[in-house]
């Protein structure tokens, strides 16, 4: 029995009829694009598909069937904190109020809006530690690429123009050296010292007049608070550099450490991750991004301003010149931090100590059973999530990682990240989150388990792995070699009528 | 905590068998002198009364006003069938489909996003993702330097100034150089690109990557888009066609007017306005470019039995596999809102696509009309199709005047379009198949009312 629906679906393109559907837009009069000339039409209609409703909600219902998500079950993904995403937040985003809001709506029309926008604002500040914070970028990568620039901005502003290069921990998350190349920095990559940590000589190192900015993942990509992150800090800050934090795993330091107070210069936050917004799968996130008193004149606009009446107004084109100005469209995600204001909310300053808490005691929690059958490769309590590694079952029976993950799928769970980080041969970065109860990580821990030991006695049965899955593994080498990326087979009885 | 699993004696049990006696001693890595106090934020609040505060807050926004304002994000009727589709939570809980066997649903969701947006731009490739119009125009634009090797940018001030702004941040950091190609001030082109200006621009200076034009324009103006496709092939630069995709039901598509790079804002594919956001950011291009389109790409391809099925492919463009190479930062991005737009399209199809552009340029007829006759005609000669710009004298007071009697009458060219004084005396406004008869009969009274008064006001002072 398959974790997630069995049938496959066809495509629209196949389900098309000409003349079905339609009926849901009043018919526009006669002539009403008469005025448009001929030269600026479309010379032939799109051939999208003609479908009935009825048949449009099977096919996107029997669709998502086809997904795992974590409404249907453990979704413990590494780097990803899949936690329960509350009903509530999805209604409140929908409230008409939010939801209808023009993005250009005058100030006086937004104030419920605004004055939301202000309190997260503050909320983000007091948990990261920092000064002030940005709600605009759309995702971690675009939040990193914002912190970045403004790091660039803050040392042109001071005349410092030869610092070119950003230290980055081979551990990294790839979009960290990405964003140093969007930025136009030179990636200069740290080796990770024996007990997972950044080597601190060969940080110092490489440190030096031309860094213009450390970014390091605290708790690291390896599940590990950062124990030398005083020293790290202090050195970066001694040669003129400043300090990124990445926050893709703030879930595990809510309450506990304050990333702005410890000294660093500039974070961003997952809102998709800590803060419960659901993933959608594969976004909408947003990377909100907290900056000390130095970085905020760069700031991207527009900010949210409270003014002495206690109304709000949105900051005006050109009112702050030291800005790196706009990272996107209009204001922000704002759907999408409605959802995270309700979480903070509903959390308040005890319950996401509480979140942290919980969801560190979970992943050691599953440590301590996983390793029994794998290796954990380093040997201390890890924060909210955890590698462990299948190398030695690899050697010992030819079972890799990557089998153990879909052999997963046939006990009804979705796989953890797997060969990431990239220091840790056959790795596993599995993430429980606070929102899994014992009977879950019970079961998990005890299908990790039992696929060790089929590895032992059938590994056959492993290798070949997902053997409940509407699909088998799939040949990803020919879709990348000869790549079909849209549907070209709308046949003659496919086609939409003619108009 | 709210949403918290744990019953009595649940943690006692993970602390034995972690083997510590209180989870303070789990965070011992922490400094001692980097450890923080508890956080001041407010006790939490249980669901009953945040909801309260939630709809409290909502309540304060007034979206209940006759509505004339687009500037790029548009009030548009949204079939019931795409919300409730979107809220079944195997689309909105899952993520990144890495793992495809248990993921059909979302991979094939963009596979057929990639292909309705395909033929209704007329282009090739369109990834699957990215943050939104003004995020989709930056990263076109870095391509463009990618696929020639060259550093500078040409952008129409037609094109949105969020998106101009977007990319003027992102070139900041890739040493791009942008330049504004102007607007005809005067005549019958008035609003839109200088071509003039266009061919100056290319012939000087170092050689150009990519000429950027949107059409409609920011003024809901239509330009000749096949000839800035000529201009920039003649100069050896790339084309960037900023669309606005339900105009394709109608317009000349990026494939006909000889884009080599479709970009834009899908907000309008059945995406709510909320306040900016999550919306949709379209790239598209044709085949030749493939290689360096920024973004998730979803292939059709077999399983080991031979079955149809998708997958994430051309992965070598991505962060996590190219690192500082890739051929962009970008990871999370806006699946669910592929997704809607793929929904709309499909439960709106191709004839409902055309009445949605049809409905909304007779709507912007009439609304046309009656704004000439309540006293504020265009300013533009040329044709649009459902966005234009009315002269109004001192028109942000009046703007704000409308808006205190329950109009938002789209929005002071002077605020949206700074440094212009042609457009100084300007209100952009938009109709759409949502604009009603009664809402147009209300703009334009209200506007007639204000405008005789202020005429009299100023007769008074002569």
């Amino acid at each position: 029995m398959s974790v997630v629906g069995e049938q496959l679906q066809p495509t629209i393109f196949e389900l098309s009829r000409p003349g079905r559907g339609g009926g849901k837009i009043p018919h526009p009069p006669a002539g009403a694009l008469d005025r448009i000339p001929a030269s600026a039409r479309r010379a032939t209609p799109p051939a999208l598909p003609e479908i009935a409703e009825p048949e449009v909600v099977r096919h996107y219902v029997n669709l998502s069937t086809l997904n795992y998500a974590v409404d249907t079950g453990f979704y413990p993904l590494g780097s990803c904190t899949m936690k329960y995403n509350p009903k509530l937040n999805e209604w409140a985003a929908r409230l008409p109020g939010f939801a209808a809001l023009h993005p250009l709506a005058p100030d006086a029309a937004a104030q419920g809006t605004l004055q939301l926008l202000w309190e997260l604002e503050a909320m983000l500040a007091e948990i990261s530690g920092m000064t002030a914070v940005t709600l605009q970028p759309a995702a971690g990568a675009q939040g990193e690429l914002t912190g970045i620039l403004m790091v660039r901005a803050y040392h042109a502003s001071r005349g410092d123009l030869e610092r070119t290069e950003v230290l980055v921990p081979d551990s990294s998350h790839g979009t960290n050296p990405a964003t140093a190349s969007m930025a136009g920095f030179k990636t200069i990559t740290i080796p990770s010292a024996p007990d997972g940590g950044v080597d601190l000589d060969a940080f110092r190192a490489a440190l030096g007049p031309r860094t213009a900015a450390i970014m390091i993942t605290n708790p690291s990509t390896l599940g590990l608070f950062e124990a030398r992150i005083g020293e790290l800090l202090e050195a970066t800050h001694a040669v003129g550099a400043l300090a990124y934090m990445d926050g893709a795993n703030l879930n595990a330091i809510l309450g506990r450490f304050r990333p702005g107070e410890a000294g660093f210069d500039v974070m961003h936050i997952n809102t998709h991750k800590t803060f419960s917004t659901p993933h959608g799968g594969g976004g909408p996130g947003a990377g909100p991004v907290g900056v000390r008193d130095a970085l905020e004149p760069f700031l991207p606009g527009p900010r949210v301003i409270r003014e002495a009446d206690g109304s709000f107004r949105l900051e005006r084109s050109g009112e702050r010149p030291t800005s790196i100005g706009r990272v996107r469209s209009f204001f922000g995600s704002t759907g999408v931090l409605v959802r995270a204001y309700a979480y903070l909310r509903s959390h308040g300053g005890t319950g996401l100590r509480e979140v942290s808490d919980d969801a560190v005691l979970a992943a050691n929690y599953l440590k301590a059973l996983v390793g029994q059958a794998y290796q954990v490769p380093f040997d201390r309590p890890c924060m909210h999530e955890f590698v462990a590694s299948a190398a030695d079952l690899k050697h010992r029976t030819g079972v890799r990682t990557l089998d153990v993950a879909k052999r997963l799928i046939d006990k009804g769970y979705h796989p953890p990240t797997i060969y990431f980080p990239l220091t840790v041969e056959e790795a596993m970065l599995i993430e429980p989150t606070e929102t899994e109860s014992l009977e879950t990580l019970d079961g998990f821990a005890a299908a990790l388990i039992e696929i060790a030991r089929e590895a032992e006695t059938d590994p056959e049965l492993v290798t070949s792995a997902p053997h409940d899955a509407p699909v088998r593994r799939l040949d990803e080498a020919s879709a990348a070699r000869q790549p079909n990326l849209r549907w070209r087979g709308m046949t003659g009885s496919e086609m939409p009528c003619p108009d | 905590m709210p949403y918290g699993p744990h019953a009595a004696g649940d943690r006692a049990r993970m602390l034995e068998v972690v083997g510590v006696d209180s989870v303070d001693r789990l965070f011992d890595d922490i400094p001692e002198a980097l450890r923080s106090g508890p956080l001041r934020l407010d006790p939490p609040e249980p669901e009953l009364e945040l909801s309260a505060r939630l709809q409290a807050l909502a309540g304060r926004n007034l979206t209940d006003l006759a509505g004339f304002l687009g500037a790029g994000a548009y009030r548009h009727w949204t079939p019931a069938a795409v919300d409730q589709m979107l809220l079944r939570s195997e689309w909105y809980t899952a993520y990144t489909p890495y793992q495809p066997e248990v993921s059909q649903g979302t991979l094939q969701s963009i596979y057929e996003y990639q292909s309705l947006l395909a033929e209704l731009t007329a282009m090739d490739v369109v990834s699957a993702s990215h943050y939104d119009g003004g995020a989709a125009t930056a990263e076109a634009a870095l391509m463009t330097s990618r696929a020639t090797g060259r550093k500078r940018v040409l952008v129409s001030r037609g094109v949105h100034p969020h998106y101009r702004g977007t990319l003027a941040t992102y070139a900041a950091g890739a040493g791009l150089t942008v330049e504004d190609i102007p607007l005809v001030a005067q005549g019958p082109s008035a609003g839109t690109t200088d071509f003039a200006a266009l061919e100056r621009l290319l012939a000087d200076g170092i050689p150009v990557a990519g000429v950027v034009a949107a059409n409609p324009n920011v003024l809901g103006l239509l330009e000749d888009m096949p000839r800035v496709g000529e201009l920039a092939h003649g100069a050896g630069a790339l084309f960037v066609h900023v669309i606005e995709p339900v105009s394709l039901a109608v317009l000349a598509t990026p494939g006909e007017t000889g884009a080599d790079i479709a970009c834009g804002e899908g907000q309008p594919l059945g995406i709510p306005l909320q306040y900016g956001g999550p919306y949709l950011g379209i790239v598209a291009c044709r085949n030749a470019l493939v290689r360096q389109i920024p973004g998730r790409l979803v292939g059709l391809t077999r399983d080991l039995d031979g079955k149809r099925a998708f997958v994430m492919t051309m992965r070598a463009r991505e962060q996590d596999i190219r690192r500082e190479k890739a051929a962009s930062n970008i990871c999370t991005n806006q699946a669910l809102l592929a997704l809607a737009a793929g929904i709309y399209l499909t439960a709106i199809g191709p004839h409902g696509l055309r009445d949605v552009a049809a409905l909304g340029a007779a709507r912007a007829s009439e609304l046309e009309a009656a704004l000439a006759a309540a006293g504020a005609p265009r300013i533009h000669d040329g044709p649009y199709l459902n966005e234009f710009v009315v002269r109004v004298p001192d028109a942000p007071r009046v703007h704000a005047r409308l808006l205190e009697l329950g109009v938002l009458a789209g929005i002071p060219t002077a605020d949206l379009l700074p440094g212009e004084p042609a457009l100084d005396d300007g209100l952009l406004v938009c109709a759409t198949e949502v604009t009603t008869p009664a809402e147009i009969s209300r703009f334009a009274s209200a506007l007639a009312a204000e405008l005789t008064m202020a005429a009299g006001l100023t007769g008074g002072a002569a």
